[in-house]
């Protein structure tokens, strides 16, 4: 991306006076981009938001909007605008009122704001909606009401801080696709902010994994899927089997077999490795592939433990040796018909199944993890 | 069903001293001034059951009008000086850290536990020409003579405020306490100055304290009788201050249509508060 970022965070740092919430955090956002903050509460991604907002002020480093400093300017003089998680609307004014107030504070002429607000009406689909109060609106119409006021503004950047947490599954991915929509109809950046990882699949067009304040990886939704950088992003995306373990042979083309509990593994890594390093290694269970004849790679035998049909897909429990076994994924399409018990030959395509650093990281603790 | 029955029956009997207690000592004495209020003074026991209504055509006197209207405006003063001390007051004290404002509360509420009467007499003794104030003046060399603060109207307002803006300030704690910071956010987000943001978004939806601690500061004030007895002397003679001379000279009957007048001004502003929007519970809070 060669363009000139519209957002850029530089250093930004943040210490409520019980440790540091944000280290040091740079971070180039570019125009047109639906970008996410994804991580676990209490990572310091409503922090981050926060601070581009300028309803905090940071410890340390300087927010740019097109390369303007905006560090010291308050929240009132910033062109952007949020969308607040508990929605924040203005429970004493309607829902024209609402969405009028910041044309109305800057002095918009009143014709041009009622225009202007059943334009943004419109653009969340409610319109007729005028003189409801927020009291009278489901969750879903005050989640649109709150997006209308702050659009309404035609901000440069729209900050979005887990605007569907409150909401149900059913209407979360309805509006998981309304938002997609609008962003692409408004054209304007969005940051958006959430700890439900499939919702930043889903959404993003970049994601930026945060953990306890500092950045872990950045990537399209495909790279850190299928390619974690660490333990950490590899544990929070997806579900993974992260089989932690030792490099015990190490080719100069990139083969390796990594020693986990007692059970050589075979992997590709794109980088230099040695002897003896720590590895995980990250394989969706979608990956699997298991069967009675020792074909495609399948080199490793294992003993079927537990099947579970769920919707569409089967879920089984693998175990290669008493310690180790592995979660598999199979379409309903291709069932098996494996008694529990049965010996099958397990095996995986190395490409598919990326190498991170092992870490102390303490899998129980981080969040989608199997 | 039947259970339920006994329930009912059950919780009655717990309601009943509260019935009991309210019909003995707020309806019948109610009726009791209201009776007495259309009776003329006798000589013997102080009524007789002539029954007239001259009382309240007296209330047209000039004299009394004019008590009424001192009190009234002492009344609206008072609770404007509530408002414009006690409403920052109690909004800066939600704001505060929890055990900051909880010192502040203890505070606020421990002259409560001290009888109003006494803690006005501390007053006398402070405004006294040669009490502490005027001798704390004269010693810095502010001025040169004692101070005649005692025995004057502004030192009845001095009371007035002073025993009343507790009331002012707790229901506005309260509510600012209970105000959800993230619309104020909302506002300075949209473009709004924190001025605009405090008077468009705060006051508003705080606005239910504030009128019930004007109620809450307003009502008592018209009633206050000792307060400009022993902090304005005889100068100052407002409603209370004149029912309870009428009581002294042994005219009931007039004092009760002065009382039932003051009654239904009281009433008037209650029924002006719940027109407004106010809630009864509201003004239950402290």
């Amino acid at each position: 991306m060669s363009e000139e970022p519209i957002l850029r965070l530089e250093g930004l740092s943040k210490d409520y006076g019980q440790g540091m919430v944000l280290h040091s955090l740079d971070l180039d956002i570019y125009p047109g981009e639906f970008l996410t903050l994804l991580g676990p509460s209490g990572c310091g991604k409503t922090t981050t938001l926060r601070l581009i907002a300028g309803l905090e002020q940071p410890t340390s480093g300087r927010v740019f909007l097109e390369g303007v400093d905006m560090t010291d300017r308050p929240p009132e003089k910033r062109p952007v605008n949020t969308v607040f998680q508990s929605y924040a609307l203005f429970p004493h004014m309607n829902v024209f009122q609402n969405i009028a107030y910041g044309l109305k504070t800057a002095g918009v002429k009143k014709a041009e704001q009622k225009q202007r607000v059943e334009e943004a009406l419109a653009l969340v689909r409610l319109s007729g909606y005028e003189k409801r109060m927020p009291s009278q609106l489901s969750g879903g119409q005050r989640q649109r009401v709150a997006i209308a006021r702050a659009v309404v503004l035609k901000p440069k950047v729209l900050l979005l801080d887990e605007p569907l947490g409150a909401l149900d599954l059913k209407l979360r991915q309805e509006m998981q696709a309304e938002l997609k929509r609008l962003q692409q109809q408004l054209k304007i950046t969005f940051v958006y902010i959430t700890h439900d990882q499939e919702e930043a699949l889903n959404m993003s067009s970049r994601i930026i994994i945060i953990r306890e304040g500092r950045i872990e990886q950045i990537g399209t939704p495909e790279e850190v899927y299928e390619h974690p950088k660490t333990l950490f992003a590899a544990s929070f995306i997806g579900q993974s089997n992260l089989l932690r373990g030792t490099v015990s042979r190490y080719e100069e083309n990139g083969e390796l077999t990594l020693n986990v509990m007692g059970v050589s593994l075979p992997a590709l890594s794109d980088e230099p490795r040695q002897k003896g390093e720590r590895l995980a290694l990250c394989l969706r269970p979608q990956r699997v592939r298991y069967g009675s004849e020792p074909q495609h790679g399948m080199n490793l035998q294992g003993i079927i433990r537990e099947k579970t049909y769920s919707g569409g897909m089967q879920h089984t429990l693998i175990g290669l040796n008493d310690k180790l076994t592995l979660n598999a994924i199979t379409q309903a399409s291709e069932l098996d018909s494996f008694p529990l018990g049965s010996m099958v030959y397990v095996g995986w395509s190395k490409q598919h199944a990326p190498l991170v650093p092992d870490s102390e990281l303490n899998l129980d603790q981080a969040e989608g993890v199997l | 069903m039947k259970a339920n029955q006994q329930d009912r029956r059950f919780s009655l009997l717990l309601k009943l001293p509260m019935y009991l207690w309210t019909i003995m000592f707020v309806f019948v004495a109610l009726l009791y001034i209201i009776g007495l209020s259309f009776l003329s003074r006798g000589e013997r026991i102080g009524i007789t059951n002539e029954v007239t209504v001259s009382n309240y055509a007296r209330l047209a006197d000039p004299q009394y009008l004019q008590v009424m209207l001192n009190s009234l405006k002492l009344s609206v003063l008072t609770t404007l000086i509530c408002i414009v001390i006690g409403y920052p007051f109690g909004y800066l004290m939600a704001r505060l850290k929890p055990t900051v404002r909880s010192i502040i509360m203890l505070l606020l509420i421990v002259p409560f536990w001290t009888n109003s009467l006494i803690r006005i007499y501390g007053w006398r003794i402070l405004l006294m020409g040669n009490g502490p104030l005027n001798t704390f003046l004269l010693n810095l060399g502010i001025i040169s003579s004692p101070l005649k603060l005692l025995n004057t109207d502004g030192a009845v307002f001095l009371g007035m405020v002073y025993a009343l803006i507790p009331f002012m300030i707790l229901p506005t704690f309260t509510t600012v306490d209970k105000l959800d910071f993230s619309v104020v956010e909302a506002a300075r987000d949209l473009g709004a100055s924190p001025l605009r943001a405090f008077f468009t978004i705060t006051v508003p939806l705080t606005m239910a304290g504030l009128m019930a601690g004007c109620v809450l500061v307003f009502i008592p004030s018209m009633g206050l009788f000792f307060l400009s007895d022993l902090l304005g002397g005889s100068k100052s003679v407002l409603a209370g201050n004149l029912i309870q001379n009428l009581i002294k000279s042994r005219d009931l009957p007039m004092a009760s249509a002065l009382s039932v007048l003051l009654l239904a001004v009281t009433g008037g502003v209650i029924a002006l508060y719940r027109k407004a929007g106010g809630s009864a519970g509201e003004l239950g809070l402290f």
